[in-house]
This record gives C-alpha cells, sequence and structure tokens, in this order.
C-alpha cells in the first residue's frame, strides 16, 4: 500500500467551473475537428463565461494520449488558442486513458504547493483522427531511396518494393495494445471477467442501462456540462452521437465478439466507443476565489494512483479508490456517487465484484474481508464511457466534472471518480460539493 | 554625407566598400510619396552620385512604414493643362531615366508597400529585393485614379515581367504580394525584414546577370502579333469597363500596341496619354473621390478608441457577416442567437471569408478561433462594442436592449443595425437613451466599404465620434447620418429601383432598363440590384419610406413576395437566376432616349432632398457615400458633383419636363436652391 498522506494535504482545491464537448463518435474517417478544435470548442465558451480573463491564468495542463504531429505540446498550443496570451505556459500530461485526470491532478497539486492559483486543466482527444504510420519496412525502403543517388539506383531500388510495405501501422490499435503482456485492452476484460464469471448477457444488460440511463439525462437536461461545438463547415453539435436510444439485451446479443473472436463475450456493443471530444475544468485555490469572488462547484480533496498487472488492468479503480476510502475512514457506503469509468462493461461489473470479493480484497487489497457493494443507483446514474463515449485523453476530467454536478444536483456531498488504465494501473479522485 | 541641401528628402552615403546607400525620408511627412520637388531633389542627388562613382547605388527608405506609396495625389488636383501636366510627367521621367542610366549596379530594398510611382522607381533599378512579407504590396493601381503609369512603368514593366503580367498588374491595379512579385521576376530575391540590408549589400558586392528578354516575349511583341494580343486585352477589359467611361485602360493598351518596338517614343508617348487623361474629367472626379475617401478616413481623427471585442446579436445574413469581418480585422468576436443552428451557418460563411482573404490555414484558425458562437450572450460584459442586428421588430429590439444594458460595460458602444426602425422609437426603453447610435453595415458586408453612423441631433458627439471609431477600425468607410427613415443609402436607392418597375409596367424590357442604368455608369441595372438585395428586403424598405415620404408601394413587388419570388436567393425574381447570375434574354430593342435621366435623375434629386433634411450636412460626404454605398458611376464624382457638372439648372429643367410627362414623382426637391 502507498502513502498514507493525500496528496494535497490539508490545502483546498476549488472547482470553479467546468465544460465538455459532445463526445463524437468516430466513424471509420477523421474526425471534423482536432484535437486542439476540440479543447478550443470546450474551453472557449468555459473561459468566456468566468469573472476572470484568460490571461490571469497561471498555466493550462491537458491531457492528450495520441496527439498529432502538428499539435505537439497541445497544452500550451491550446493556452494560445484560447486567448491566453504569450505569457501563460502550457504543457501536456500523458497517462493513456487517465491523462485528463493526471491533468487535473497535476493541477490540484501545483495549487496546494501553492505555485498556482488558477489553471485550466482536462484532456482532448480526436482519436478518429489517430495517425496511419508507415511500417519499418517501408520506412527503411524510403531511407535507401534516399541514399540511392543515379536514375538506374533509383529504378533498382523502386523494383524492390513490395505489397507488404504499404500496409499501414494503425497507431489506435497500437495504442489500445499492451506492448509488455501482448493484449489488446478489450482482451484483458474478458481475463477479469472470467476471474469474476461476469457473462454476456450481465455486460449487454450493463450497457443497455448505460444508453437508457444517458438517454433519460440527455433529456432530463442533466448534461448542463456539455456545450455546443461547430465545426467549420458549420454543423453544430450538441450531444453525444454515440447514444443509442433503441439499444436493447435482444440487439446487443446479435454482436460478435470483437477481441477474443468467436468465442469471447466483449463485443463493440459492451465496450466503450471510440470517440473525438474534450474535458476542462478551471481549478482555484483559496486565495483566487477569495481574490476574485469565484463561485465554487466542489473541492478536489484527494487523488490516487495505484499499479497492478497489466494483464488485469480493469481493476485499477479497486486498487487506486481502496486507499483514498481507507484513509479518509470512508466506506464504500459512504461515497454518495461513483462515476467508474466504463471502459469495457465487464471490467466495471468486474471492479464491483472485486470488492464484493472476500478472496480478492483480502489477496490483492490487504483487507480483512470484502469491502461491500456499490449501490447501483449512486453507479454512473447518467450514463458511461459505453454510451457517451471515451475518448481516452479526456475521459478522467469528463467522469470528475460530471461526479461534481451530479452531487450538485443529488445534494450529495462526496463523490468518487475513477478509471482503469492501458499498461495495468488505476487513477481516483475524491470530490466533494460545494466549498465547505 | 551631402546635406546641406534646402530639401532633404533624399541624402546618401558612401560607405567604406565605396557603395552608395540612397536614403528617401520624405520631410514633414508620415508616407514617402514622389512630388515634383522629391523628384527635384532626388535628380540633384543623382548628379552627385554620377560624380562620386560608387560602386553600386542601394535605394532604401527612411520610413518603416513603407518604400512608396506613389505620387503625391494631391499634385494632381493643381494641375490646369495637359501642356503643365506633360511637363511634369516629363521632368519625372527624365529623374528616372538618369537612375536607370547610372553606369553602376542599382538595387532598390522594397521594407513595404512600393505603389505606383513607387514600383515606377523600382523598375528604373537594375534589382529590386524585397522584405518577404504579405503587407509589402507592390502594384501599378493608376487605372483606379483613371490615368496610368507615367514614369516609364508601361514601358520597364513589360520589359521585366513580360506583357502578359505587367498588362495584368497595369489594367487591374492590383496590388502584388512579395512571394507573387518573386515568381514573376518582378522583384530578384524575397528576405526578412532582418536581412534585408544585409541582402543589399551583398547583391551590390556580387550583382547577379540581369535577365534575358525571352523568345515568348520577343514573339509577343513583333508587330502583327501585337495587334492580335491587344485586341484580346481590350476585349478582357471591356467586360469590366466601357471605354467611353473609362479610357485608361484602353490606352495603356493602345501604348504598347503602338509602341512597343520603340521605348524612347514611348516614353515619351506615355507622357501624353497621361496628361490628357490626368486633365480628363474621368480622372478628376475619380481623384477627388480617392482623397473624399480619405476624408472619411480622417473623421476618426481625434481621441483614439480602443475596441477589442465585439459583440453582435443576430447571427443572420447581416449580423453573422458584421461578426465574421470584425474577426476577420482581428476583433475577439462573440456572436449570439437564440440557438446554436442558427449561428452555425454564420461559421460556415466566415470559413469562407476567412479562407478566401487569409489563405494561410494558421491564419485561418486564428479568425476562427477569434469568432466564438455565444448563444447564452456571455460576452456582453466584456464587449467594447454591442452590435444588434436582429429581425426588424422595435418591441424585439427594446425588449433586447433593457436585457443588454445592464450588463454592458460602462462607455461600451451599444448600435443597431437596423435599416427602417428609427433610433427615437428605440432608445426610450434605455437608462442611457443618448448612447445608442446605429451602424448600418451594406449587404454584403465583406464587399460593400461603407457603413452608415446613425445618430440622432440629441447624439452626444463622444458616442457619434466612437461608432466612426469603430468603423474604421474594422477598415469600413464612415458616414455620420442623421437619424431619419432609410438614411442616405437605401432613400436615394428607392426612387431609382422605382421608377425602374414602373418603366417596366409600361412595357420596357427588363434587360433594356437595366443596360439604361449601366450605360450611365452604375455598377448594376436597378432591376438586377432589387433581385440581388432581395425583393423582401426591396418591399419592407419601400413600405417604411413609402410611408415617411408618401408614396405607394408599387403592387407588381408586393405580389411577387407574397409568391415568395425573392430574387437571387429563391432562384426567382424579375430574373430567372442561375448560378448566382440573371438570365437575361437578348434584346433588339435600343435603350429609349431619355430613359437613363429617368431612372437616375429622381436618385440625384432624393440626394438633394437628403442634404436639404440635414440628415448629412457635407455635399462632399454625401457624394462619397452614395458613391460607395450604391456604387453611382464613380467617375461621375457623386449624384451633386454630376448634377454641378451637367449644370444645375440643366437637371431641374429635365425635372421639370419629366414632372409635366409622367407625374409630380420627378418635382425638383425644393433643397436645389441651397446647392446651387
Amino acid at each position: 500500500m502507498q502513502s498514507n498522506r493525500a496528496p494535497y494535504g490539508s490545502t483546498p482545491v476549488y472547482v470553479v467551473d467546468g465544460a465538455r464537448t459532445p463526445f463524437l463518435k468516430a466513424r471509420g474517417r477523421p474526425g471534423p475537428l482536432s484535437a486542439s478544435d476540440l479543447a478550443v470548442a470546450a474551453g472557449r465558451p468555459l473561459l468566456a463565461r468566468q469573472k476572470i480573463t484568460p490571461d490571469l491564468l497561471d498555466e493550462v495542463i491537458l491531457g492528450c494520449a495520441m496527439p498529432s504531429p502538428d499539435e505537439a505540446n497541445i497544452g500550451r498550443i491550446v493556452a494560445l488558442r484560447l486567448g491566453c496570451g504569450h505569457k501563460v505556459p502550457g504543457w501536456t500530461v500523458m497517462r493513456n486513458c487517465a491523462s485528463a485526470m493526471q491533468a487535473v491532478d497535476s493541477a490540484a497539486r501545483n495549487i496546494a504547493l501553492g505555485a498556482s492559483d488558477l489553471v485550466l486543466a482536462g484532456g482532448t482527444e480526436a482519436m478518429s483522427r489517430a495517425a496511419i504510420l508507415f511500417n519499418d519496412d517501408m520506412v527503411h525502403w524510403l531511407a535507401g531511396l534516399g541514399r540511392a543517388k543515379t536514375p538506374v539506383a533509383k529504378l533498382k531500388h523502386f523494383a524492390r518494393l513490395r505489397p507488404g510495405h504499404l500496409r499501414p501501422v494503425i497507431a489506435l490499435l497500437k495504442g489500445l495494445t499492451d506492448p509488455l503482456v501482448g493484449l489488446n485492452m478489450g482482451q484483458t476484460c474478458e481475463i477479469i471477467s472470467h476471474r469474476f464469471g461476469i457473462d454476456r448477457q450481465q455486460m449487454d444488460a450493463f450497457s443497455v442501462r448505460s444508453h437508457l440511463r444517458l438517454a433519460a439525462a440527455v433529456d432530463a437536461g442533466a448534461m448542463d456540462e456539455v456545450i455546443a461545438t461547430y465545426d467549420s463547415a458549420g454543423n453544430v453539435y450538441e450531444t453525444d452521437d454515440g447514444l443509442r436510444r433503441e439499444s436493447s439485451e435482444e440487439k446487443l446479443a446479435t454482436l460478435k465478439p470483437f477481441f477474443d473472436r468467436k468465442v469471447g463475450l466483449v463485443t463493440p456493443g459492451n465496450s466503450s466507443q471510440v470517440t473525438d471530444g474534450a474535458a476542462l475544468m478551471l481549478l482555484a485555490s483559496a486565495r483566487a476565489v477569495e481574490e476574485h469572488d469565484l463561485p465554487v462547484l466542489g473541492r478536489i480533496l484527494d487523488c490516487e494512483w495505484a499499479g497492478l498487472d497489466p494483464a488485469q488492468m480493469g481493476l485499477g479503480p479497486v486498487h487506486a479508490s481502496t486507499p483514498i476510502l481507507l484513509r479518509n475512514d470512508l466506506d464504500i457506503s459512504d461515497v454518495d456517487y461513483w462515476e467508474i469509468n466504463e471502459a469495457f462493461a465487464g471490467q466495471v461489473l468486474s471492479c464491483v465484484a472485486a470488492w464484493e470479493d472476500d478472496q480478492y480484497c483480502r489477496d490483492e487489497l490487504g483487507l480483512d474481508a470484502a469491502l461491500g457493494s456499490i449501490d447501483q443507483d449512486k453507479l454512473n446514474i447518467d450514463g458511461g464511457a459505453v454510451s457517451i463515449g471515451h475518448p481516452v485523453g479526456a475521459s478522467g476530467a469528463r467522469i470528475a466534472l460530471h461526479a461534481l454536478n451530479v452531487l450538485a444536483r443529488t445534494g450529495g456531498d462526496k463523490a468518487i471518480a475513477t478509471l482503469c488504465i492501458g499498461g495495468g494501473q488505476g487513477g481516483a479522485m475524491l470530490l466533494s460539493r460545494g466549498a465547505e | 554625407m551631402t546635406t546641406d541641401k534646402k530639401t532633404t528628402h533624399w541624402t546618401f552615403e558612401l560607405d567604406s566598400d565605396s557603395l552608395a546607400w540612397l536614403r528617401f525620408d520624405k520631410t514633414d511627412a508620415g508616407t514617402n510619396v514622389l512630388s515634383a520637388e522629391v523628384m527635384a531633389d532626388l535628380n540633384d542627388r543623382l548628379a552627385e552620385i554620377e560624380e562620386a562613382s560608387p560602386k553600386a547605388v542601394i535605394v532604401f527608405s527612411g520610413k518603416s512604414n513603407g518604400f512608396i506609396a506613389g505620387a503625391d495625389i494631391k499634385e494632381f488636383t493643381g494641375l490646369e493643362s495637359p501642356e503643365q501636366a506633360f511637363d511634369l510627367v516629363r521632368k519625372g521621367q527624365h529623374v528616372l531615366d538618369r537612375l536607370e542610366a547610372l553606369p553602376c549596379p542599382t538595387i532598390a530594398l522594397i521594407n513595404g508597400f512600393a505603389l505606383g510611382g513607387g514600383l515606377e522607381l523600382a523598375l528604373a533599378c537594375r534589382y529590386r529585393i524585397s522584405v518577404d512579407d504579405p503587407k509589402a504590396v507592390m502594384g501599378l493601381p493608376e487605372v483606379k485614379l483613371g490615368i496610368h503609369p507615367g514614369f516609364g512603368g508601361t514601358v520597364r514593366s513589360v520589359a521585366l515581367v513580360g506583357v502578359f503580367a505587367a498588362m495584368d498588374m497595369m489594367l487591374t491595379g492590383r496590388n502584388i504580394r512579395p512571394k507573387q512579385a518573386y515568381r514573376m521576376g518582378l522583384v530578384d530575391q524575397i528576405v526578412p525584414e532582418r536581412h534585408l540590408r544585409r541582402a543589399g549589400r551583398m547583391m551590390a558586392m556580387k550583382p547577379p546577370a540581369t535577365r534575358r528578354v525571352s523568345a515568348r516575349e520577343r514573339l509577343l511583341s513583333l508587330g502583327p502579333v501585337r495587334g492580335i494580343v491587344a485586341s484580346l486585352l481590350s476585349k478582357q477589359v471591356a467586360k469590366k469597363a466601357r471605354r467611353d467611361h473609362y479610357p485608361a485602360p484602353y490606352a495603356i493598351i493602345d501604348l504598347w500596341r503602338r509602341h512597343a518596338d520603340d521605348p524612347a517614343g514611348m516614353y515619351v508617348a506615355e507622357a501624353r496619354s497621361i496628361a490628357s487623361l490626368m486633365c480628363s474629367d474621368t480622372s478628376r472626379n475619380l481623384v477627388r473621390v480617392f482623397l473624399l475617401q480619405d476624408r472619411m478616413k480622417a473623421l476618426a481623427a481625434g481621441k483614439p478608441h480602443r475596441f477589442g471585442h465585439a459583440h453582435v446579436v443576430g447571427a443572420g445574413v447581416m449580423g453573422g457577416d458584421i461578426a465574421a469581418w470584425c474577426a476577420l480585422r482581428g476583433l475577439t468576436v462573440t456572436l449570439e442567437d437564440r440557438a446554436p443552428e442558427f449561428i452555425g451557418p454564420a461559421i460556415k460563411r466566415a470559413q469562407k471569408l476567412f479562407k478566401r482573404k487569409l489563405r494561410e490555414p494558421r491564419l485561418v484558425q486564428a479568425a476562427m478561433d477569434r469568432l466564438m458562437p455565444d448563444v447564452d450572450g456571455t460576452g456582453v460584459p466584456r464587449a467594447d462594442v454591442v452590435i444588434e442586428a436582429i429581425f426588424e421588430n422595435a418591441d424585439a429590439k427594446r425588449e433586447l436592449y433593457t436585457r443588454l444594458e445592464p450588463r454592458m460595460k460602462p462607455g461600451a458602444v451599444l448600435a443597431t443595425n437596423t435599416s427602417s426602425i428609427r433610433l427615437e422609437e428605440l432608445r426610450g426603453c434605455l437608462d442611457n437613451p443618448d448612447r445608442l447610435i446605429g451602424l448600418h453595415f451594406f449587404n454584403p458586408v465583406a464587399m460593400m466599404p461603407l457603413v452608415e453612423v446613425i445618430h440622432t441631433a440629441e447624439t452626444p458627439d463622444e458616442e457619434i465620434q466612437k461608432g466612426i471609431a469603430f468603423a474604421r477600425r474594422i477598415d469600413r468607410l464612415p458616414l455620420p447620418c442623421l437619424s431619419s427613415p432609410g438614411f442616405v443609402v437605401n432613400r436615394v436607392l428607392m426612387p431609382y429601383m422605382m421608377e425602374a418597375l414602373l418603366v417596366a409596367e409600361e412595357g420596357v424590357p427588363l434587360p433594356v432598363i437595366d443596360k439604361a442604368a449601366k450605360a450611365f455608369g452604375m455598377p448594376m441595372g436597378p432591376v438586377e440590384l432589387a433581385d440581388t438585395v432581395g425583393l423582401d428586403v426591396a418591399h419592407h424598405v419601400a413600405r417604411i419610406l413609402g410611408e415617411a415620404y408618401g408614396f405607394p408601394v408599387p403592387e407588381q413587388l408586393s405580389r411577387m413576395v407574397e409568391q415568395k419570388k425573392l430574387g437571387r436567393k429563391t432562384g426567382q425574381g424579375f430574373y430567372e437566376w442561375k448560378n448566382g447570375k440573371p438570365v437575361k434574354e437578348k434584346s433588339d430593342q435600343s435603350v429609349p432616349p431619355g430613359l437613363a435621366d429617368r431612372l437616375l435623375l429622381p436618385m440625384v434629386d432624393e440626394a438633394i432632398a437628403v442634404y436639404r433634411d440635414r440628415v448629412v450636412d457635407d455635399l462632399d460626404l454625401l457624394d462619397a457615400g452614395v458613391i460607395f454605398g450604391t456604387g453611382f458611376a464613380p467617375f461621375r464624382g457623386g449624384p451633386v458633383n454630376y448634377a454641378r457638372h451637367r449644370g444645375i439648372d440643366d437637371v431641374t429643367a429635365s425635372l421639370e419636363q419629366l414632372r409635366q410627362r409622367l407625374g409630380d414623382r420627378f418635382q425638383a426637391d425644393e433643397g436645389w436652391q441651397e446647392v446651387r
């Protein structure tokens, strides 16, 4: 077990406001907005409605797992595009699926240290625009072409070109595969689902519920943090477009397993959706809140990062959240709202099952017995990544922000937002409503 | 240094490498322009340089804003006769000949705009190096003033870049940016500003071989070929400008056709040709319009205002395009409408505008980033100017102002783009009613340079001045107007368009009506104009003005609006529209005599009425406003100038004849007494 001390000590870290773009499903071709476009689409209206002007920010920190080659250090690019001026530094963090949560944590730590007072933090990802690369053979062939000086040598070199040279490397698939254990993310879900006996019907039922909950939230106007986003062709995107209102278990049952082909359980229908999107939060110190008379949505109380077997990365939330519960002297039921990122339906169900499992809690978490059950009415009540989508670099900020909005709506006091991280990690954040 | 002269616009210094650095820094001026005195001064310096026999001469500007903006246009207005003009031009030519004839290499360092005579001076140098900055525009825009290059530019430009490229520059008068200038051979090198002097020195120490005339150019300049090329060029020009209205471009082609094989003769012919053009009415009127434009710009002089953020309410065609234009001009803009789907189309149009104007993707992105859709109106508290451009409903506008005012920054401008509702009717709801002004833009915003700045008799000067300053900030020409129905532009256009409809009802084919107006010099006939503006808009304005000034709205117009035949935007108006162009049936019918008077004199008469009502209290500004707002034949110098030139008695007598024949709507306005 790691440190018993919360990373921010007793210094309050406030969340003033937050916003995100709708999450736009990748449809097999580059989406309408680049990662920095998305962050600007969320950040511009967010900053426009604040009492403070963008030049007062101390820094901008963005998570982005797959930045495009022409948006290097996207945090700085977005700071400049948002009109923060030359003097506001910007940087970029990368912790796979938790990149945005890492950005928020980094912002909070700097505020706790007294190094920053106002920070814009969050994440952005244009998964539909993930690069397609030349394979190694092609790269060597191109290098050879550069060395061939005479026309004859060039011609000879062209004769060596084979169809295999043109086989592209899809960066998105590489990014979603663990290079050390040789498993893609869906396969890690198959492993933990098998471990806890989660079946296909449970996964599909969970997924249907995710869609229906999102539909209800949209209809009830509970998705305030989603901001209308415009592309340059004048199209407007107002809601997450991966939502399937007519989703049903019968329909999902017809889908074929995608990762463990033929025999597996995990299908595109019970996995998170590949999407483009950005989510941002404005964090402030007590000094900034007082000086600028800023409203307060909530506080970030604690944060934990945990490591585990990469082949079982889906259980990361269990390993990251448990220390937070212990050191804040909380039972599972003391947390009024849980936002567990739905990388896969089977993975969320496995996390819930792990906490209910005496043996797992004893062997893996060092507890005396099972920690308890999460009330399903306090978990992902407005849907999750299965229905909303999972732009990997942005989701961490989305769940933290949405957890705060749910607390504001339900009157709850404490929430945990947590996600699993490719490579075998978990990240969790403890949030509370209001200023106290 | 040789500086103990009376005038020291030009100075030169020999450096240790024996390079002569010849500097032009016009005294008591912010911008370098060429006047008779400046040319004489240059002549003196050249004489000294000849004696010093330097290794090379490097000509550069002492002004950071640019190289040379052109000839001193104010000097033109003092010319009394073609002979006098000819002398002036020949003297200038001789000075540049002297520069060209120096035995050593000569290099012009173009650090910014090099236009007209400024570029001609650079052309007289052996080499040109320009900064690689889009602001350093080069061009020969003389045709815009009804003349053509006169310091040898018609000869040297063709010799340097070839007949087609040179003709394109001279006939269109358009600006060439450095990258293009380098590609076409107008400049020999482009460098970042920080290296300009060094590049000049390096070239002077080791001058490259000069280019030889290509075989193609030699072929094109052969007598018989020249005739064919010249007639091709004339046909191109005829599509844009009529010879009787705009003789200058035709004169450029004629010069080349007749004299291309005789440079010495061509210089003299060029001087003769420009001398006679300079004294023509066309040129004098165009020069006047150019100077009036400067006067409108100068209206913004005085207390500087800072405009960083504009908030526009209403993302329709006008509001959306105003917002896009402001963003293009560097403002942060928030664009508000009831729901995102109303703003989307404006964003799409903005993207198109930015791409067309800015080209470079990073600049387009920056402009798009400055333009934020803002359904919640979050931009209001930060805006330095709030422009309302919602539908024409006084209640809705008042309701909006009531919501806006308490949220606005103190001192921020509150403006309406209304074309038909009076400020007096709208401002009552405000705590500070005097702050409301009108900023009336014209459609299409990106093409129409005029903005009517509307005020009432009570509006404090401070507020009017802010409106004017804002118009200048976004590079538009302000015309202060007293609040009154139709202001200036719509009011003078209305009788013109209404009369056209009456003529049409009498059976005159529509294309003939348009032809008559174009023969007068209007850029577009009244029927095509009505279709372009939109018949619903025309109908609305006609109704408002009809109520105010007592004339009926033509029934045909009402009928067409009911039938949703709204002109260009619906594909059917008076004309059928295909691909953005009206389908005009060929008609053999010639323009009936007097038709132009019947169409145009009511417009001229209305301009006088505008002055009588003191909507604009300056006749020169009125002329400029009508030209920039309606396109009124610029070479005629505006309606008042036209009437004065034709003779006011003749105009009023013609109106009286029309009145007797066609009715009281031709009754000459009482205001004519005041302008005699």
